[in-house]
């Protein structure tokens, strides 16, 4: 059964997408409504954290490693500027995939493991991880055409 | 225009040839994304229409807005998230049939007079209205309520989902109409049980047995009107909060029929109009900037490509206007009625945008402001009365406003300068036509009725001969209702249809934006959305180094930033020079007397003036935001030199209602009391003694009814 190494790799991603929000919103303060969303975000992913850990420790923990590759390749160094806070941004939108689609297979398995608790866990938290794409893709789009064409 | 660093005297071939050169220039060098247009709530709709159409598709920016950003946006949010589409549904006639009003956030004593004597004639009359009143200030109406929740900051949000949780246990709500007209209630109902009165009467600091009482009348009313204003526009979670006083109506049944009304609330006269037209973050006439079909028929229209209209994201918001101008990818900045130099937050930073080298900046006014001082080029403009035009207020009514008199000197209508700019732009359309084809505000109107057929917002059955002599005409007025529409929605069947919505929706924590197969899904066949939020506290709150919590607000006396009312001596004298409030314990505690000079500080500013000991709640600090400095060399009185750069995710309106300041007395009274007026919110607490505001005989009128 790997379901709790889904379950590990899932609770570290959203460890280290918490991070990543607060780190790519301290590098770009003065994009005000970015630094408070991703403080919002942050606080998001801490909780989806949260709500999985009685189900890693009734699954039994499996800590793969590529969460923390992911987050090392992702956001070591974060970027200044405008082309730089697309390019970061860019960064969240890609671990903030990885959560969504861990968040599908973990729904899967519960569902064929008739865990309604932890099937109500990914209810409530795979739709907020939705908005938390949803947000990224609409804050870049704003930003692109200015950051592409017109800013030096 | 600035020669040398002064503004000196010029023509108009000059100050509009200065103008086209560095349009030319910019365009050539950097393209439309370069433009930036920062507008107001006060023109005519002409004059929006036409600076729409300029900016749109004459040079193709998306980078327009307005100050209305600051006074309505939040109305305009809540109303296209709930409803499909901008438009009040109400009418200010409920006022007159109503059994029960509730004020949201909304000073309306001090910020609409003429509605607030409405009000009192039913409050004095047989059968009065029961008023609840959401306010920290003790705020005229507030006096008169039945019911006052005298809400801490920045808890609107919190208040919402308890008075729905008291609405929904106690089953007042109407599950005929839930069912038959609305999505969304489970989500709504699962939200706000998380908001039993005992909690949130500890977020909210209001006592427990107020929010039972309030939620009890509400919650039996037959007839219930609401009204939502800059108390939670300009406050933390603001459509969010918006959004649940549309709740309430809608899980009520009460929407489009006498009494029962929204009045989401407009700051300014024609906020209305600069929504409508797509003088702001917003397509003309309600469109939405996602549905290419809708953007297909504004280049039909103006006979323009498709592509020459931005529309690859939502219309950019102001206050990311002033940041693109910061960072330097805005280098021309037009702006027009409207005075940021005092009415934007952090005005320390706004002042450095304005005096960038970088940045052009046109300022076009009716008089000399503080944000015309660090112009490039002033354009002096006509005021209303000096101008023909129409203005459409909150309850969709159009007017004709005509000229009374000349404008003084070489001053020109707000109108003519875009036309004129238009025409020496050589704006063009798609056959080599001029783009602008029409030439006075009557040839506009026309114009403007082709945009809006078909929209909700249908002037098509209007004209300049209708509206003269009549008091106006509410819209939508087309074949199908000649006379106008009272009330919105009266058959339950809202704008949401995907093909017609003015968005796909919004999440209300982030902001982030659904698509249209998103919407599509939903098969919302013309239900209303009952959008649920938890309760988030403010992101800056009173700490030790700032222990209060501050708010900006108005006074009846003044409007906007004093540019005109200061010049009427009657008003000036009644509230001469800027405020703060603090209320008699935290005046004790700081050792503060009426009068008193104390300094305010806060992350970003500091401000000095006289404190005024009032009724406001504990722990709060008001300061009116009037006060600016063309007419003041003194220290800084201002109230945004302290407000933070922040807003609301969703309808992107600055937080002026949040925030945290210290205060300190820096030295006594010397006799004289605060130069507040007594007559308003910032009435003296009792046991304070202060002289009574008195009109004095500059204001007095004599009335003589019938014949002489």
């Amino acid at each position: 059964m790997h379901l709790a190494n889904y379950l590990g790799y899932l609770h570290r991603a959203e460890i280290n997408l918490a991070e990543g929000f607060r780190k790519v919103g301290d590098s770009h303060a003065e994009e005000v409504d970015v630094y408070h969303t991703c403080n919002t975000l942050s606080k998001q992913c801490e909780a989806h954290a949260d709500k999985l850990q009685p189900f890693v420790e009734r699954y039994g923990e499996e800590k793969p490693e590529e969460p923390e590759n992911l987050y090392h390749e992702l956001f070591d160094e974060t970027r200044s500027g405008g082309l730089g806070l697309l390019r970061d941004m860019q960064d969240l939108y890609l671990m903030a995939n990885a959560c969504d689609i861990s968040w599908t297979m973990i729904g899967q398995a519960s569902q064929g493991a008739r865990d309604r608790e932890l099937l109500e866990v990914v209810n409530a938290c795979e739709n907020q991880t939705a908005a938390q794409i949803k947000w990224l893709k609409t804050r870049m789009k704003q930003a692109a055409p200015q950051t592409l064409l017109v800013a030096s | 225009m600035r020669e040398n660093g002064e503004l000196v005297e010029a023509s108009w071939d000059e100050a509009m040839g200065r103008v086209v050169e560095r349009s030319k220039e910019v365009l050539e060098e950097k393209g439309p994304l370069a433009f930036g247009f920062y507008t107001t709530g006060q023109l005519f709709l002409e004059e929006y229409y036409t600076l729409g159409v300029i900016g749109k598709a004459g040079l193709g920016t998306p980078h327009m807005d307005g100050n209305t950003r600051l006074c309505t946006a939040t109305a305009a949010e809540a109303l296209k998230q709930t409803f499909g589409t901008d438009g009040q549904p109400g009418s200010y006639a409920d006022v007159d049939h109503a059994d029960t009003i509730c004020l949201y956030g909304h000073n309306v004593a001090e910020t609409q007079a003429v509605l607030w004597m409405r009000m009192l004639d039913r409050l004095e009359g047989p059968n009065p209205p029961k008023l609840v009143v959401v306010d920290p200030r003790p705020t005229p109406a507030a006096r008169r309520a039945d019911v006052h929740l005298q809400v801490k900051n920045g808890t609107n949000m919190a208040l919402m989902n308890g008075l729905l949780h008291e609405i929904i246990a106690n089953r007042w709500y109407d599950e005929g109409y839930v069912a038959a007209h609305t999505l969304g209630f489970e989500d709504l109902r699962t939200t706000v049980e998380e908001y039993p009165p005992e909690k949130l009467a500890a977020i909210c600091e209001v006592p427990e047995n107020q929010i039972r009482e309030a939620a009890r009348i509400i919650g039996e009313s037959e007839r219930l009107l609401s009204t939502v204003l800059q108390g939670f526009y300009q406050s933390h979670q603001a459509t969010a909060a918006s959004c649940q006083v549309n709740n309430i109506h809608l899980i009520r049944g009460m929407i489009g029929k006498p009494g029962c009304g929204v009045l989401q609330m407009n700051g300014q006269p024609t906020a209305q109009n600069t929504r409508e037209c797509g003088a702001n973050g917003d397509m003309p006439a309600f469109r939405n900037w996602d549905n290419v079909e809708h953007i297909q028929e504004l280049a039909e229209l103006w006979n323009v490509e498709r592509m020459k209209i931005p529309h690859w994201s939502s219309p950019t918001h102001a206050m990311q206007i002033w940041r693109y101008a910061e960072q330097g990818s805005i280098q021309l900045l037009w702006i027009s009625a409207t005075n940021p130099a005092v009415s934007l937050p952090e005005l320390p930073r706004i002042r450095e945008i304005l005096e960038k080298e970088d940045l052009f900046v046109v300022v076009q006014d009716i008089f000399l402001t503080e944000t015309a001082r660090y112009a490039d080029v002033v354009l002096p403009a006509a005021t209303w009365g000096e101008k023909t035009g129409t203005f459409t207020n909150a309850d969709r009514t159009v007017h004709l406003s005509e000229k009374a008199v000349d404008p003084p000197g070489e001053t020109k209508s707000d109108l003519d300068i875009f036309l004129d700019y238009a025409r020496r732009m050589d704006f063009r359309d798609k056959d080599g036509g001029p783009l602008i084809k029409w030439y006075n505000p009557e040839s506009c109107f026309e114009a403007w009725k082709e945009c809006s057929q078909g929209r909700p917002c249908d002037y098509t059955g209007l004209s300049y001969d209708k509206l003269r002599g009549s008091s106006g005409v509410q819209w939508p007025c087309n074949d199908e209702h000649p006379d106008g529409t009272e009330r919105l929605y009266a058959d339950g069947s809202f704008n949401t249809e995907t093909d017609y919505c003015e968005t796909y929706g919004r999440d209300l924590l982030t902001g982030a934006e659904s698509t249209e197969v998103e919407h599509r899904a939903l098969n919302t066949a013309g239900w209303a959305f009952l959008l649920a939020a938890e309760y988030q506290p403010p992101h800056e709150e009173p700490d030790e180094e700032y222990p209060f919590s501050y708010t900006t607000g108005r006074t009846i006396y003044h409007f906007h930033t004093r540019t005109k009312t200061a010049r009427a001596p009657q008003l000036q004298s009644a509230a001469p020079d800027a405020w703060v409030e603090l209320s008699p314990a935290d005046a004790e505690s700081l050792g503060v007397g009426e009068g008193d000079v104390v300094r305010v500080e806060s992350p970003r500013g500091r401000l000095e003036a006289k404190a005024r000991i009032s009724g406001i709640k504990e722990g709060v600090v008001f300061a009116p935001f009037h006060y600016g400095y063309f007419d003041s060399d003194g220290p800084p009185r201002a109230a945004n030199e302290l407000t933070i750069t922040e807003w609301d995710p969703a309808s992107k309106q600055p937080l002026y209602r949040v925030g945290a300041v210290r205060v300190t007395r820096i030295s006594d009274s010397g006799g004289m009391p605060a130069p507040a007026p007594t007559t308003t919110a910032s009435a003296p607490s009792s046991g304070v003694s202060v002289p009574g505001t008195a009109a004095g005989g500059d204001a007095e009128v004599e009335e003589i009814v019938g014949k002489e």
